[in-house]
């Protein structure tokens, strides 16, 4: 920022100590994820116990392989990925839907719709009056149960909204002149200039329901339904190995072993598709944290 | 066509009174109908999914019998909330949220400014992004998958206790420890949150004008006087509103979290009123009890949320959240 102006002594003490304490934040939030990483392939507390080995015999596949012999986990991303999907796609529309109205100018009502969304940021019913909703519906152990109840994201829509405003009058005036009904303008015009704010929102959108285990603990009993985040909190939480996994293994020691694999390497499996793909998308996400932080 | 022919019929009729709100309004509404129609699907899902339970809610004023439903079950006025209130685990679970989350606070919300603030000394961009690469990313990890670590990293036969074996003789059970949920439970969260945090003060940070830094320093200002009074500053708006909504949430503290490090054994420490809620309501069955319980969080929330606006409006110069 600076270059050309020496610095005091003292502060250049100060940067030298900067840059060991962000050393030292970045090992500590690299480190345990690589110990993960490398635990996966070795035996538990191995790395602790005889550094890391580089002896071919040491690495071992067998949690993964006893990961997948049960078809738990293949099931609960296989849910994982309906849910999500399913839950981006109603959430993104209902939300770029009411943003766009909300972003109109002189639109009637628009003060009493503000209210009516951002009221229920700050007060709701609680847990079990909508737990009697979901059940009345009749939404048990089904998807909808995910997907409707989250889809209204007040945050999304002031997102939307804000991106919306952006968007010059005249081009929606010119429209207009040309005979263009709204609702053709939305999705003629608007809507094919809206692809970053669509983008970002499908990505929160996807991520928040990837990563949520509370809806479907809450609402889906049946244990075939179960997302990826419900299978892991039996294994990871609960140290329920799905015995599908363990079948052939007698001794109570052995049973440990490879209960400790089977955990690192689930954690593995199931964190490692989103810490390689956000790399790619980082500027979304910030783009994201940026539009919501203006009011 | 016909909208626009009624209109015009109009015109003569009322010019002597002018045309009331309501009736304009009424037209403004018939003539851009699609714009309702687009958000009408979300206000249908905000009343389905969160104005009804609010109506559900009055069960805690009743004793709720799943035969006779939400509207024909006795009202009981103020029982449950009584019986809250005056119950030996009262004061237990409540000081639980209160120091579970007002610790988190803290420690959570100066941790991320500082953190910006470190970041913003760096001069290479490049370093900069990928040290941001590495402090963004156990934001994507699942809660789950973070308490599963938590788990496996904290248990006797796990890493930290296996070097923490050649100091002690035998091992810490940290997760059924009472002592240690606090600190296991905000320092994770500052793990897996505090970078992701940082991204908005960083940014508020780029837009400061470098020429502000040059002149302050040239004047022969100090590292640590040019952030005082040129960075910290700049990030005070930000910290405003992120300060209100983060204080006015002590009583909404996540259940998500809590629930998973949650052991029987460390309960003392790690129940709390969202994870009480849960348990005597839905696995226990005690629904017009635990609706009580929510409510009187819920309302405490809202409180408190205008207290702390109050507060950071008149150390803020009048600048509040609303």
């Amino acid at each position: 920022m600076n270059n050309q102006i020496k610095h005091p002594k003292g502060d250049r003490v100060l940067l030298l100590t900067n840059n060991i304490l962000l050393t030292i934040i970045v090992l500590a939030i690299v480190g345990p994820l690589l110990y993960v990483f490398l635990s996966s392939f070795l035996e538990p507390n191995a790395i602790i116990r005889k550094g890391l080995s580089l002896n071919a015999s040491d690495w071992s596949l067998e949690g993964y392989t006893r990961l997948f012999t049960d078809d738990t986990i293949v099931r609960g991303f296989i849910n994982s990925l309906l849910y999500s999907t399913g839950f981006t796609i109603v959430t993104v529309l209902v939300c770029l839907f009411a943003g766009y109205t909300l972003s109109v100018d002189g639109l009637v009502g628009k003060k009493v719709f503000m209210v009516f969304f951002l009221f229920t940021m700050f007060f709701g019913g609680g847990l079990i009056p909508t737990y009697f909703v979901i059940r009345d519906l009749g939404m048990l152990n089904t998807i909808w149960a995910i997907i409707l109840p989250g889809a209204v994201n007040v945050w999304f829509i002031i997102l939307a909204r804000t991106y919306f405003k952006a968007v010059p009058n005249e081009l929606k005036e010119a429209a207009r002149i040309d005979g263009a009904s709204d609702l053709k303008i939305f999705f003629k015009i608007i809507l094919p200039l809206s692809k970053p704010i669509i983008f970002v929102l499908a990505l929160y959108a996807f991520i928040g329901q990837w990563n949520a285990y509370f809806d479907a603990m809450m609402y889906l009993d049946d244990r075939e339904l179960h997302p990826l985040q419900l299978v892991l909190r039996s294994i990871l939480i609960q140290n329920e190995v799905q015995p599908g996994m363990v079948a052939d293994v007698e001794a109570r020691n052995e049973l440990m072993r490879i209960s400790e694999m089977i955990r690192y390497s689930s954690i593995v499996i199931a964190s490692l598709p989103l810490l390689i793909m956000y790399p790619f998308f980082q500027k979304y996400f910030e783009k994201g944290v940026m539009v919501g932080s203006l009011k | 066509m016909e909208e626009l022919v009624k209109a015009e019929q109009t015109i003569p009729v009322s010019k002597p009174a002018a045309p009331t709100k309501l009736s304009k309004n009424l037209t403004y509404i018939k003539k851009n109908y699609i714009l309702y129609l687009l958000i009408a699907p979300a206000v249908i899902l905000t009343i389905i999914f969160k104005y009804i339970p609010i109506y559900g809610a009055t069960i805690a004023f009743k004793d709720f019998s799943p035969i006779r439903g939400i509207t024909g079950s006795e009202w009981v006025g103020f029982k449950h909330f009584i019986s809250f209130l005056t119950s030996p685990n009262f004061i237990e679970i409540l000081m639980n949220t209160i120091k579970l989350s007002s610790f988190e606070l803290l420690i959570g919300f100066p941790i991320p400014i500082i953190l910006a603030l470190m970041l913003n000394q760096l001069r290479k961009s490049s370093v900069k992004k990928n040290i941001q690469l590495a402090l963004y990313a156990p934001h994507f990890i699942s809660v789950v998958v973070v308490s599963g670590m938590v788990f496996l990293f904290l248990s006797p036969v796990g890493p930290i206790n296996a070097l923490l074996s050649t100091f002690l003789d035998k091992p810490i059970s940290f997760m059924s420890d009472p002592d240690y949920f606090r600190s296991i439970y905000i320092w994770s969260g500052v793990w897996q949150g505090a970078g992701w945090a940082s991204i908005v003060y960083v940014a508020a940070l780029a837009n400061v004008d470098p020429q502000l830094h040059e002149a302050a320093t040239l004047d022969g200002a100090s590292l640590l006087q040019r952030i005082w009074h040129i960075d910290l500053p700049t990030l005070k708006p930000v910290m405003a509103v992120l300060f209100i909504l983060a204080a006015g949430g002590i009583m909404g503290i996540g259940f998500e979290k809590a629930y998973l490090l949650q052991t029987p054994m460390n309960s003392p420490s790690s129940e709390i009123i969202a994870t009480y809620v849960y348990k005597r309501g839905l696995l226990a069955g005690d629904y017009s009890f635990a609706t009580a319980v929510g409510l009187f969080n819920a309302v405490v929330n809202v409180i408190l949320l205008g207290v702390v606006n109050q507060v950071v409006k008149k150390l803020n110069e009048g600048e509040g959240l609303v």
